[in-house]
């Protein structure tokens, strides 16, 4: 099938098949910070925004997401980089692989929620898994990233 | 020191960090065959017929080997050292497979749609045999999981495989059963530690091609030049047919020191002069692979009232799976790096059976057999501290091995020349961890409202730092022409930041920036040679060898700089920008003289390499300290703060070692209270998938708390020890003795669920 | 999963057309779920076009759409408000975030999983489902019952004065629940729910008799509590054994409905 969707702002035509996921689509493409770590939906490596929410990209089949606009870390590098600049002060991005997943939470969750605690931002977080790290770095980095204590 | 002991950020740190492609599959080229394995549905069969037609047929289907297509040459996949001490003890394909996901045949297909498709057209008739699954049940077991006769062992590992051992050991110190004899308090108990899944996020992954005749291997590994050596030999080529090239990884634990998939695109490459790729799937990573040994340890304990241990003896059981890999090796961990932390006791007795079953193997794991006997060894002393009536930390400090002293199963030892503790502050990290804790006002429970309450219990541990007289690293450093530095090295990085710790000592040696040197690591045709990234020996081994180069260099520069302008060698300093007569009458600065060198002025580009291998194992140290909340009504243990006070020499890179501190509790976590890999009667593995297997997420891990108190190791560089493995010791034992110091229940087989503590509850309190 | 064609058509008639033209033709929720299967599906039937993705509140009701997702339900202020929070309160453990920007209502109602959490909140609160072809019909009848080659169009939960609370056990924050406990009270009438038993949900309607005719006292607590635990059904998976859930089920009751009279 052949679907449009906008990927980083540029509108793409794609030829996909009907049981294809986004994540595929995307890495097929290009994407390449856009992995997966499971096949059942558990870790947050494939985290991309589909209309600016945070969603797994290896549970949208690709057909689903046409006409809709995908954000991948490949398309907010700016931003990235400022909390990437936090986590790697700490150390805390250690092996590197769940980062791009994580750092597309973190911003999402920049938007979605005013200062929050450091609670509510293990919360927010929980679907990404780590397992280099035990957390703690992440979120020390991802604490000063939002100036909060 | 300008650049050792900094928190630097890790050079690569934001490339990983803004999602840039540097792993394997990102470099792999895209039109690379796409091969998949078909495994085992028995747990323990011969193979009868494989029909490979119908598969080989489908279009777009490559080739499809089985095991009558593949070289038949005993080997290991353990990434050793040579000569390895596990037993050779497979094939490529064996028409006997010994464990549900034991691979039987290859398929190589155009695209993954089509490799999966021809994998469910192999028809293969099997004869099933009766498993052996308990691995208590294993050792004289009538079925026999290694009946061949060609198995190899380098030397004694006390392989004896028509009574399914693999490997067994024992050593002794003094008379056990006399000194156990006059002791006035024993305790015995038996402990269980399960199998763990290492759980690294990137799956075990490889890609081969062709390079002018040369096989080149870009695989997600720890230790290239031991897959370099071991693939070869497995295919009957020499080593030097092969070039292996470690990129970025995704985490590694142990799980990816072996060569568990770089041979199968191998054989797809040279079959059909094609570039082949293989990514296991998440099920094939937790079915497939390797786990942490699941372990049975025995301990009994002799002691005076007053609370002086006098006897040891710790027995164990290893459940190895259907190959022997790393089974020696661990059992000789899981006894020098536990039991010379205690350095009091008349006489120590180590007993260790590994056995084979039909499960996935068991293999290396951060830590290596230590935290499973840290578990028994540590709980086992909890419990004595409990039958004293004494402070679990007082009796600690009683009976920690001290500076200065001896012990003969420490590494490095040799006969009748025990190793010594060089550097310690095994005692200041129990003290610290307790006032970090409040051990003193918390201990050993108090009441929280309702049906709550809370605990704290401890633990201690050491590790070794590489393996002594066995494992080597060496370093090459360049001076460039602008000035700058290329530092070469076999070492793999595995997001440890092990590229950018070495590049700090290569720095601080040579006074320059860190930013200043270009670091090239991990492919064997480049760097010079390293055992590799395993036995916590990347910043001692390696960087010994770092820091050694980096010294030579230094020598050599004002070498040629003496030869070019007419100076006497001992007249001249380097001060990292310029070269100095001692005077300061006259000086260069560093890129001038560089390109003066590597002109025709000089034609002496300088250079050294040199080669680093430990004789000693020094061992780092941790305190350990717990605090649990539990909900006396379910069950349910919380773990609200884990505080761990750890002595790795000088911390080269503060940031980095305390990130290795917190992972390897976060792992250590996850063993104690939630990840359970287990397997049904048949022998397949029920929890193949994060949906079943649970590794800690975010808001299982309380509050981690570490601190540094560095002693200065003579023979390190810099002062430092290791600090990847001893992380992960702790955390069970002292759990399990928060959660029996707040509730009164022991638990003795991990991981600790919130059934067994309410079964628990239930005996003790009705 | 396999998936030979997609469709996305504009009306429930056609969906529902599509549907029961081929024994394999699937309606696609949030995938999350159908992405585990191995199944080979003709036709995957896309509903996004049909305005099922909402939360809103009438006169009399609440109304959820069958595209709404668990994240919908976690921020919505409607259910924040309304029946103590228990719907935020059973989806905001699930998974992550990204996770629950997709799993959707309808799925998890139709499906009828016996380890949902939502299910079990839900079923406290009285509400009724309404399928495309079968109609409106009572949850509590419907998680019974089931449907084949239906579509679930909406869930309707009543408004009333109400006081809920909802309670789990898992052992890792990532797991599924051991078990789950909805509790509600509308005026003197008590529902005591039990989900992952792990059975699907269940009203334990003795216990829910019995505790609306007490006097709330200690001792009618617990004894709700015995019978809940009495009258339904556990069993054993790799979470954990029967006994225990049905030990936790007394304990989980017992604190869902404190919290309730608190
Ligand atoms: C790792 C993991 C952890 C989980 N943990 C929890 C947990 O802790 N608690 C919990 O409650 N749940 C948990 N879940 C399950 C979760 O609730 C389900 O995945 C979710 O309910 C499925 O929603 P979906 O929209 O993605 O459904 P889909 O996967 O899209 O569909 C599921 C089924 O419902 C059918 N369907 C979808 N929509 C409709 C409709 N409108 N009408 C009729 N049929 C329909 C589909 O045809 C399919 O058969 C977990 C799942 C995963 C993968």
């Amino acid at each position: 099938m052949r679907i449009t969707l906008w990927i980083n702002d540029r509108q793409q035509e794609l030829e996909v098949t009907c049981d294809e996921f986004l994540a595929e689509t995307l890495r097929n493409n290009g994407y390449l910070s856009v992995r997966q770590g499971c096949s059942t939906t558990s870790c947050g490596l494939c985290t991309v925004w589909m209309d600016d929410k945070p969603v797994l990209s290896c549970s949208v089949l690709s057909v689903m997401a046409n006409g809709k606009r995908i954000t991948t870390i490949e398309g907010v590098q700016d931003e990235a980089r400022a909390v990437a600049g936090f986590l790697v002060g700490e150390g805390a991005e250690q092996c590197g692989f769940c980062i791009p997943g994580l750092v597309m939470t973190v911003l999402a969750m920049k938007k979605d929620l005013r200062q929050p605690t450091a609670e509510q931002i293990v919360h927010y977080l929980n679907g990404n898994l780590c397992r280099c790290s035990g957390y703690m770095g992440q979120l020390r980095g991802i604490k000063k990233y939002l100036g909060v204590e | 020191m300008n650049i050792v002991s900094k928190s630097m950020a890790k050079i690569d740190g934001m490339d990983l960090a803004t999602g840039k492609p540097a792993y394997v599959d990102d470099l792999c080229p895209k039109e690379a065959l796409c091969v998949k394995i078909l495994r085992s549905p028995h747990a323990f069969a011969k193979i009868v017929t494989i029909d490979i037609e119908d598969a080989s047929k489908v279009a777009g289907v490559a080739c499809v080997l089985t095991h009558a297509d593949v070289p038949g040459i005993r080997h290991t996949i353990a990434l050793e050292s040579y000569p390895e001490s596990s037993p050779y003890d497979r094939l490529i394909l064996e028409n006997l497979v010994r464990c549900v996901g034991d691979p039987v045949a290859i398929v190589a297909a155009e695209d993954e749609r089509t490799a999966a498709m021809a994998l469910q057209l192999i028809k293969v008739e099997y004869e099933a045999l009766e498993p052996v699954l308990d691995f208590e049940q294993a050792e004289g077991n009538l079925q026999i999981i290694h009946p061949e006769s060609d198995i190899v062992t380098n030397f004694n590992i006390g392989l004896d495989a028509r009574r399914n051992v693999a490997s067994s050991r024992l050593e002794e110190i003094g008379d056990i059963e006399r000194v156990l004899n006059e002791c006035e308090v024993v305790v015995e108990h038996t402990y269980y530690t399960q199998a763990q899944a290492h759980s690294m996020l990137e799956t075990h992954r490889a890609f081969t091609f062709l390079d002018r005749g040369r096989l080149v291997i870009v695989t997600s590994t720890q230790s290239p030049f031991h897959v370099q050596r071991l693939v070869a030999q497995s295919l009957g080529l020499p080593a030097n047919r092969l070039r292996v090239i470690k990129p970025r990884i995704g985490g590694g634990f142990g799980g990816k020191n072996k060569a568990l998939v770089e041979v199968f695109p191998a054989l797809v490459t040279l079959k059909t002069g094609k570039p082949a790729k293989i990514i296991y799937s998440r099920q094939e990573c937790f079915n497939s692979t390797t786990s942490r040994h699941a372990m049975r340890g025995r301990v009994v304990l002799g002691a005076d009232r007053s609370g002086d241990v006098r006897a040891i003896d710790l027995q164990v059981l290893t459940d190895t799976g259907a190959y022997g890999e790393d089974s020696a090796d661990v059992l000789v961990v899981a006894s020098h790096n536990v039991l010379p932390i205690y350095g009091g006791p008349k006489s120590v007795r180590y007993r260790g059976t590994a056995v084979y079953t039909n499960k996935m193997p068991g293999g290396a794991f951060r830590g290596f057999g230590a935290p499973q006997s840290v578990f028994a060894l540590e709980s086992a002393m909890n419990e004595l501290a409990a039958e004293l009536k004494m402070d679990p930390t007082q009796l600690r400090l009683k009976n920690t091995i001290k500076l200065g002293q001896a012990h003969p199963f420490l590494g490095g030892s040799q006969e009748g020349k025990p190793a010594v503790v060089n550097s310690s502050t095994l005692d200041q990290c129990i003290e610290r961890g307790k006032a970090l804790i409040c051990w003193d006002q918390k201990y050993p429970r108090r009441e929280v409202e309702g049906n709550r309450v809370r605990g704290v219990g401890m633990a201690i541990a050491m590790h070794g730092t590489g393996i002594a007289r066995v494992d080597t690293a060496a370093a090459t450093i360049q001076l460039n022409y602008d000035g700058g530095y290329k530092l070469l090295v076999g070492a793999s990085d595995l997001g440890t930041g092990a590229d950018t710790i070495l590049a700090q000592m290569a720095a601080e040696v040579l006074a320059t920036s860190l930013e200043n040197i270009i670091v090239y690591s991990a492919d064997t045709d480049l760097t010079p040679y390293d055992s590799g990234a395993y036995a916590s020996s990347t910043t001692y081994v390696t960087g010994n060898a770092v820091v050694k180069a980096a010294r030579l260099l230094r020598e050599e520069i004002v070498r040629g700089c003496a030869a070019i302008h007419g100076k006497s060698v001992d007249d001249l300093e380097l001060d990292g920008q310029f070269l100095r007569t001692v005077d300061g009458a006259w000086e260069i600065p560093l890129p001038e003289l560089a390109k003066q060198l590597v002109s025709a002025t000089g034609k002496q580009q300088p250079a050294a390499t040199a080669t680093f291998g430990g004789d000693g194992s020094p061992p780092p140290y941790v305190a350990g300290f717990a605090e649990v909340e539990v909900d006396l009504e379910t069950g349910k243990l919380d773990l609200l703060n884990f505080v761990d006070v750890i002595d790795c020499g000088t911390v080269i890179n503060p940031n980095l070692a305390r990130i290795q501190a917190e992972g390897g509790i976060a792992q250590g976590i996850g063993q104690t209270l939630f990840e359970d890999m287990r397997f049904d009667d048949r022998g397949e593995m029920l929890t193949d998938s994060f949906m079943k297997y649970k590794i800690p997420c975010r808001k299982d891990v309380g509050q981690i708390l570490v601190e540094f108190l560095p002693s200065l190791e003579p023979t390190g560089p810099f002062g430092a020890k290791s600090i990847g493995e001893v992380v992960v010791h702790t955390t069970a034992p002292a759990i399990a003795d928060a959660l029996f110091n707040a509730t009164g229940v022991r638990i003795r087989r991990l991981p600790i669920t919130p059934e067994k503590v309410f079964k628990g509850l239930q005996q003790k309190w009705g | 999963m396999r998936i030979n064609n997609y469709v996305a058509p504009d009306n429930l008639a056609e969906a529902y057309l599509v549907l029961n033209e081929h024994n394999s033709n699937t309606v696609l929720g949030g995938c999350t779920y159908l992405r585990l299967t191995s199944k080979n599906i003709d036709t995957a039937i896309d509903l996004s076009r049909l305005g099922l993705r909402y939360i809103e509140e009438t006169a009399d009701a609440v109304e959820i759409g069958a595209l709404a997702t668990y994240r919908d339900i976690e921020v919505s202020g409607i259910l924040q408000s309304l029946f103590s929070g228990v719907l935020p309160q059973s989806v905001m453990v699930i998974v992550g975030v990204q996770f629950r920007n997709l799993a959707t209502v309808g799925a998890t109602v139709y499906s009828r999983y016996g380890f949902s959490d939502l299910n079990t909140a839900l079923l406290a609160l009285n509400p009724e489902v309404v399928l495309y072809h079968a109609g409106r019909i009572p949850m509590a009848l419907f998680l019974e019952q089931g449907a084949s080659k239906d579509i679930l169009e909406k869930v309707i939960i009543p408004k009333a004065d109400l006081r809920a609370s909802f309670k789990y056990l898992r052992n890792s924050s990532g797991d599924y629940a051991i078990l789950n406990v909805a509790v509600a009270r509308s005026r003197d009438e008590w529902k005591i729910v039990v989900g992952a038993r792990p059975f699907r949900a269940m009203i334990a309607a003795e216990a829910s008799k019995c505790l609306s005719g007490s006097r709330l006292q200690k001792e009618d607590i617990e004894r709700a509590a015995k019978t809940t635990a009495d009258e339904l059904e556990f069993g054993t998976n790799m979470r954990s054994s029967r006994e225990y859930r049905q030990a936790v089920c007394e304990v989980l009751v017992q604190r869902a409905i404190q919290e309730v009279i608190s």
